[in-house]
C-alpha cells in the first residue's frame, strides 16, 4: 500500500489515530516489521551479556585450565539477520555452559587434590609416594608435594615418612658450586 | 622550516562522519569521528615517539593482557565485533591483537612515524584509529553498506567486495571494510602530504575517547 493512499478502515477501528495506522501500512509497504527490529536488538543485548560472561568464565579459569570460549563467526562485518543472532545467541550461550562445566569441574578437582594434601600431611604414611602438584590444588608455581621416606632407605625402613615440597622448577641452574662466579670472591 | 608550523595550522578539529540510514538504525550508538593531519610520514620515528612507545610497553604485562577483554573499551568492541559477525578470538580487535604482539615481541616495536603514531593513540585510549591519504578522498567519510559489485577502492587493483559489507567509504567508494584493511591506493604512503585520519565509535565507547584517541594521534604526529 503506498504512503497517501485512502484506507479502508476496518469496522470499529474508525477512531483510531490515522497517523498510525498509516505508519503502519507504510512499514508493511517496506516489509519491514517494527517487532523485528525489536527482536534484533533484544538479541543484541543477550548477545553482549554473554559474550561478557564468556570473557568472565575465561579469566576466573586463569590460568590453571583455559577453557575455550570461542564462537566461530563466517563472513566479514554486516548486519546479521534475525537467524544469523539467534543462532550467535545460541551458540554463545551452548559455549558458555561448556565454560562454566569445565571450571566447576576443575575448581571440584582442586578441592579434592587439597582434601588429598590435608590427609598426606596428617598420615604420611599411609600415602607413600603419593605426588600432587602445586597446579592442582589451584596454586602457582611448578613444585610437587610428594610423600617420601625421611633418610632413604632407613626411613623407608622404620617408617619415617613426610610430605616434601620440591621447586619442580625446570630452569633451575643446577648446584650452586657450579654457577659462574658474576662476583670476585669476597677476601 | 616551516612546515611543521603550516601543518599544524591547516590541522582540523575531529568533524563526525555520517552513517547510512539502514545502518543507524540497526546501531543507533555507531559513527565515525575523521579529522585531517599535515604531516610527512617518516620511515623513522623521531626518539621522543620511540621512548613513549617504551614506556606503554611497560604498562601491559600478563595480567593486564589476560584482564583487557573485561575493560569497557576493548569489551564494547568485542561485542560490536559480534553483533556484525566478526569473532573477536579469530579477527582480533585492535587494541587485543596490539597488546598481543607486545606479549609476543616483548615490547612496543616502532614501525614509522605513521604507525607508531596510531599505535600509540589506540594503546592511550583503547580506541582504533586508521589513516588514509586525505588526498585520494572524495567527499566526506561516513560508514555504509556495499552494494552488488563495488569494489574496495579505486585503484587499478581494487578488488571486488560482497554485497552487503559494513564498510568506511567516502562519496564515491568504499575505502575500507569496516575495522579491516585499508583500500589499495588509498592508504598512507611517503608522498602524502595529508592524513585523513579516522576512529570508530561503538555503543559503550564514551566519544571523549574517541576524540581523545584522534588528538593522541595527530600530537604523536607531530612530535619531534
Amino acid at each position: 500500500m503506498a504512503v497517501g493512499q485512502k484506507l479502508d478502515l476496518p469496522p470499529g477501528l474508525e477512531t483510531e489515530p490515522a497517523e498510525l495506522l498509516r505508519r503502519g501500512h507504510r512499514d508493511q509497504g517496506r516489509r519491514e516489521i517494527p517487532s523485528e527490529r525489536d527482536a534484533r536488538r533484544a538479541l543484541r543485548r543477550q548477545v553482549a551479556k554473554l559474550e561478557r560472561e564468556l570473557g568472565d568464565t575465561l579469566i576466573s579459569s586463569f590460568p590453571h585450565d583455559i577453557v575455550d570460549v570461542r564462537v566461530a563467526a563466517h563472513g566479514g562485518p554486516r548486519l546479521l539477520t534475525l537467524g544469523e543472532l539467534e543462532r550467535l545467541r545460541d551458540a554463545l550461550s551452548v559455549r558458555l555452559r561448556g565454560a562454566r562445566r569445565q571450571v566447576a569441574e576443575r575448581a571440584e578437582f582442586e578441592t579434592d587434590n587439597r582434601v588429598l594434601l590435608e590427609r598426606m600431611l596428617l598420615d604420611p604414611e599411609r600415602y607413600r609416594f603419593c605426588r600432587i602438584a602445586q597446579r592442582d590444588i589451584g596454586e602457582r608455581g611448578c613444585g610437587v608435594y610428594e610423600v617420601r621416606p625421611r633418610l632413604g632407605l632407613i626411613g623407608m625402613l622404620a617408617g619415617w615418612w613426610q610430605v616434601k615440597l620440591s621447586s619442580g622448577c625446570p630452569l633451575a641452574g643446577g648446584p650452586r658450586g657450579a654457577r659462574p662466579r658474576s662476583r670476585p670472591p669476597a677476601r | 622550516m616551516s612546515s611543521r608550523g603550516s601543518d599544524t595550522e591547516r590541522d582540523e578539529d575531529p568533524q563526525p562522519g555520517w552513517v547510512a540510514l539502514e545502518v543507524s538504525e540497526e546501531f543507533p550508538e555507531l559513527s565515525l569521528l575523521t579529522t585531517e593531519v599535515g604531516a610527512r610520514p617518516a620511515r623513522r620515528s623521531p626518539r621522543a615517539l620511540k621512548e613513549r612507545l617504551h614506556q606503554l610497553s611497560n604498562r601491559f604485562h600478563g595480567a593486564q593482557a589476560i584482564n583487557l577483554r573485561q575493560h569497557p573499551i576493548p569489551a564494547a568492541y568485542r561485542i560490536f565485533y559480534r553483533h556484525i559477525g566478526l569473532d573477536p578470538d579469530l579477527q582480533r580487535t585492535p587494541i587485543e591483537q596490539a597488546v598481543l604482539e607486545r606479549m609476543l615481541r616483548g615490547g612496543f616495536r616502532s614501525r614509522n612515524l605513521v604507525d607508531d603514531a596510531l599505535l600509540i593513540g589506540l594503546v592511550e585510549t583503547g580506541v582504533p584509529v586508521w589513516a588514509l591519504d586525505a588526498d585520494t578522498l572524495e567527499g566526506p567519510l561516513g560508514i555504509r553498506l556495499t552494494q552488488a559489485g563495488e569494489l574496495l577502492g579505486r585503484s587499478a587493483d581494487a578488488l571486488p567486495m560482497a554485497e552487503g559489507r559494513l564498510v568506511v567509504a567516502d562519496a564515491a567508494a568504499p575505502l575500507a571494510e569496516l575495522f579491516g584493511a585499508i583500500a589499495s591506493g588509498h592508504g598512507v604512503n611517503p608522498e602524502t602530504r595529508r592524513l585523513a585520519l579516522f576512529a570508530v565509535q561503538v555503543a559503550g565507547v564514551p566519544a571523549i575517547h574517541v576524540e581523545e584517541a584522534l588528538w593522541t594521534c595527530r600530537s604523536a604526529l607531530h612530535d619531534r
